[in-house]
């Protein structure tokens, strides 16, 4: 669709029709169609991607049908931190053959012609042996040879295609879990072969059982039920077997514990049975229970993966790289080191538009600094020398020179990743508490079973363990294990249908219960980028207004550009930018002055009358910008960040359901203040100037009181929404915000929260009719058990019914609506 | 009748077999990566 739009606007040839860039397939600007030119390319990057891959006779990529629509935007930088020993050090390591091998992360890899093209590197290249793209997570891994070739020349080669490299940490403990995940699959696998074949024995077994089968036969078949089933108790059963060895170790009970004493008891009671010919079996039961019970877990594992893989991602794309300014030489050689091996007292360069690599304090030049990483403030701070500065924010305006103070682990922002790690970890125990529960009930079930076994004993020596093996079996907690993950795992799949993506169960749970809900404002209430919202003044100033904003970057320059596009713009003669002020200019003999009130204040002796007014007037959330013409103040511009259409709507909706809304941002308090005036907002409720650490500590405080639900979308409320008892990311939201957050809402606006804690109510009502149910069948088949009601075989074909009765009231329960993934939803989530 | 007492077992054989080649198949790492695979045999002819 972007592309569409975009295809309109682009150069046109005299027939009307676009010249498309060789490479991007991308509208190429007027400027650049060169009639001369067999191929036309957009920018030189696509250019330069193109000759590479045409001289290597690479031209097949042209043939894909679905390709990369981007310009080639190559950093050009020169890697050379790839090869420091610092770095290989950290990413690197080596194969058997003796190769050099390194996970690199890729910038803007998303389709089929990304993975061929990224794997033809040891065409491209010399030296490269191998490259393998996984193209969900954008990781290469490459394998080279270090001797021939430095990391530094295929890092070039991948930035010139249009993929820029990151390295990418934590090779080792991708290679765990690697291993880990494998052994998992096939234990599931072994599982669910055994217990599939087993299962279709005792189908024999049953239907001989009515038709009359020769004994021979049935002794066959229960002897094969024996061997087969042997194999899923020695090899995937055994996790629960060393679970429960576990649990009784550190002497508190787990879940492990009854499957292990039911799974033991029933092969038992199986095995004497199979020997002596007489009695039920049990094996179908025991090897499908195994197999249910290792998906649940694998289900469960995958869930806590994926925050784990999204924090993983965020360290990557941190800045690995930055420039120094050797001290001591005359001639002030610049030069590249990796970001690890920055040290306290070292000089940096950083140029505008890149991002600070450490804390540090200004000691040459003056800029502006986008802290919106770290602060949440949208509008750029200006810095001059002895301003202090941070890592992981940008430099807006100029070129400055920086003294690190801080570096690397003791920065600001990796103090604040540290805390969002730590956050997302205090999240287990209560993770845990289910399993306690659990674990009583196991104990009340275990004390019961050796009590009717005791007793039964004193009584009747025969049927006493028949009924302990039938109480514990018809008891096994499967049905309460699985009502709990059912529900919440088909909720989730249809939350995500509707735009929602949770990835925690326990933030459903929470969610269900109204609590105090905590909203950044900038992106989350608002639409998070700064436009034209209001404007009085004549119509002959927008044009001088233009002329001298069209070479600005800054954030309040780009509100203009978007609000007059094509207009036509008079030549600007001179002019200068103010930092913190704003900019001056001349054009057609006339001085024009845009900029912060002080700013041009400064150059004015008159104010032009309908100003006065427009002044009073003027909405109170927005940042003003006044304009001035030859010392006369003409116009007023009103720069803001429009709140959403249905957050009112949206935010009673939640306060009828009985949510305190309180909203939390970076911005300076008057405009918080007016936007929560819009809102309805308590007077106390509406929190402006918050820095991320005043954030979490109010998420803290909260929690005091009951749920705290989080909702933002930057780095700079990570550590609250990682501390909240839920933590939202709203659309647009920061990589670093889908690593922390439960839940990431796809759909822009705040009508899918109204959605969202309404789809949780109903999800716990499931839930609770499921634990309802299973309780009660268990009491009563207990009941029947300790009475010698049951025989184990009935207590076998009853277990597995609790647990469909609750597979069935979990799939058709009403919780979220039931919608199929639309295209929109489904293009967002990949991209 | 008396044929299941071959068959049978040798149907359990076969089974052992496809959870072989399972096993392996998953210890070889083929089970990872769900996704590329599938993009990247589509135009796989070398060049």
């Amino acid at each position: 669709m972007v592309t569409d739009t975009l295809r309109l606007t682009g150069a046109t040839t005299g027939i009307g029709e676009t010249v498309l860039c060789a490479h991007c397939g991308l509208p190429v600007p007027e400027g650049l169609v060169d009639d001369a030119a067999e191929r036309q390319f957009c920018c030189t990057g696509c250019h330069t991607a193109f000759t590479i891959l045409h001289e290597h006779g690479l031209d097949s990529y042209y043939g894909f049908a679905e390709r990369r629509e981007a310009p080639v935007r190559a950093s050009g930088r020169s890697y050379e931190e790839f090869d420091h020993p610092a770095f290989a050090q950290l990413y690197v390591t080596r194969t058997v053959e003796g190769l050099s091998r390194t996970e690199l992360y890729l910038e803007g890899v998303h389709c089929a012609s990304c993975v061929w093209l990224v794997e033809r590197m040891p065409l491209l290249q010399n030296g490269v042996v191998r490259a393998e793209l996984d193209v969900r997570r954008s990781l290469a891994v490459v394998e080279w040879d270090a001797e021939t070739t430095p990391l530094s020349a295929i890092a070039r080669a991948l930035d010139l295609l249009g993929y820029p490299p990151h390295p990418y940490r934590g090779v080792a403990r991708a290679d765990m879990r690697r291993r880990e995940d494998r052994a998992m699959l096939v234990r599931i696998g072994i599982a669910g072969a055994i217990a599939i074949n087993v299962m279709l024995l005792a189908l024999a077994l049953y239907s001989g059982e009515l038709n009359g089968m020769e004994s021979r036969f049935t002794t066959f078949f229960r002897w094969m039920s024996f061997a087969v089933t042997v194999p899923a108790f020695i090899w995937p059963g055994r996790v629960f077997f060393t679970g429960a060895w576990a649990s009784l170790r550190t002497k508190s009970l787990h879940m492990d514990l009854p499957i292990a004493i039911a799974l033991a008891a029933g092969f038992v009671r199986g095995a004497i049975n199979t020997v002596t010919g007489e009695g039920p079996i049990y094996f179908d039961g025991l090897a499908l229970l195994i197999f249910a019970l290792l998906v649940g877990r694998f289900l469960q594992q995958r869930g806590q993966r994926m925050a784990a893989d999204a924090a993983e991602l965020l360290h990557a794309i941190a800045p690995s790289t930055a420039r120094i300014v050797d001290a001591g030489s005359a001639s002030e050689q610049v030069r590249d080191i990796p970001t690890a091996a920055l040290l306290p007292g070292m000089v940096l360069d950083v140029r505008a538009g890149e991002t600070f690599a450490a804390d540090g304090v200004v000691v040459r030049g003056a800029s502006s600094v986008n802290a919106a990483l770290l602060t949440g403030e949208s509008r750029p701070t200006s810095v001059s020398e002895g301003t202090t500065v941070y890592a992981g924010t940008l430099n807006v305006a100029a070129p400055l020179r920086v003294r690190v103070v801080e570096a690397g682990e003791t920065s600001r922002i990796a103090k604040l990743l540290r805390q969002v790690e730590e956050s997302a970890r205090r999240r287990a125990p209560i993770v845990q508490m289910a399993n306690r529960l659990a674990g009583i009930f196991t104990a009340v079930v275990l004390v019961v079973a050796v009590a009717t076994f005791a007793i039964k004993t004193q009584l009747n020596a025969g049927a006493a363990l028949d009924d302990a093996i039938a109480l514990l079996i018809v008891t096994c907690p499967c049905a309460l294990a699985l009502a709990t993950p059912l529900a919440i795992t088909v909720a989730v799949g249809r939350a995500a249908g509707n735009g929602m993506l949770i990835k925690g169960g326990d933030a459903l749970e929470l969610l269900a219960t109204p609590g105090t809900l905590v909203l950044d404002k900038t992106g989350t209430i608002t639409e998070g980028r700064t436009a034209l919202a209001s404007w009085s003044g004549p119509e002959w100033v927008k044009p001088l207004v233009l002329a001298l904003e069209e070479g600005s970057s800054h954030p309040l320059a780009d509100g203009f550009r978007r609000a007059w596009p094509g207009l036509a713009v008079p030549v600007v003669e001179q002019s200068r930018h103010v930092v913190g002020g704003g900019l001056e200019g001349v054009i057609d003999g006339r001085v024009v002055r845009i900029g912060s009130p002080r700013f041009v204040a400064e150059g004015t002796t008159r104010i032009a009358p309908a100003m006065t007014a427009a002044l009073d007037t003027m909405d109170r959330t927005l940042t003003p910008v006044h304009i001035a013409v030859d010392g006369e103040f003409v116009a007023l511009a009103g720069m803001g960040d429009r709140v959403r259409d249905d957050a009112l709507a949206a935010l009673q909706a939640l306060r009828a359901r009985g949510w305190r809304t309180v909203m939390l941002s970076g911005d300076a308090t008057d405009v918080v203040a007016a936007v929560g005036r819009a809102l309805d907002f308590d007077a106390a409720d509406a929190i402006g100037a918050a820095s991320p650490e005043d954030k979490l500590a109010f998420v803290e405080h909260c929690k005091q009181r009951g749920t705290v639900v989080m909702v933002g979308d930057g780095v700079n409320d990570a550590a609250a929404i990682a501390a909240a008892h839920v933590g939202i990311g709203v659309h647009g939201g920061a990589e670093a915000c889908l690593a922390t957050a439960d839940i990431y809402l796809t759909r822009p606006g705040l009508t899918a929260l109204v959605e969202l804690t309404e789809g949780a109510r109903r999800t716990m009502r499931v839930i609770r009719r499921n634990i309802g149910f299973s309780i009660a069948y268990n009491l009563i088949g207990a009941g029947m058990a300790v009475i010698g009601m049951l025989t184990p075989l009935i207590a076998a074909v009853l277990m597995p019914a609790s647990s469909i009765t609750v597979v069935l009231g979990s799939w058709y329960g009403h919780t979220f609506a039931r919608r199929l993934r639309g295209g929109a939803t489904t293009t967002e989530l990949t991209a | 009748m008396s044929v299941i007492f071959i068959v049978l077992p040798l149907a359990i054989l076969i089974v052992g077999a496809a959870v072989g080649a399972f096993v392996w198949s998953a210890r070889n790492g083929q089970m990872d990566d769900l996704e590329t695979p599938a993009v990247r045999m589509l135009r796989d002819e070398g060049r």
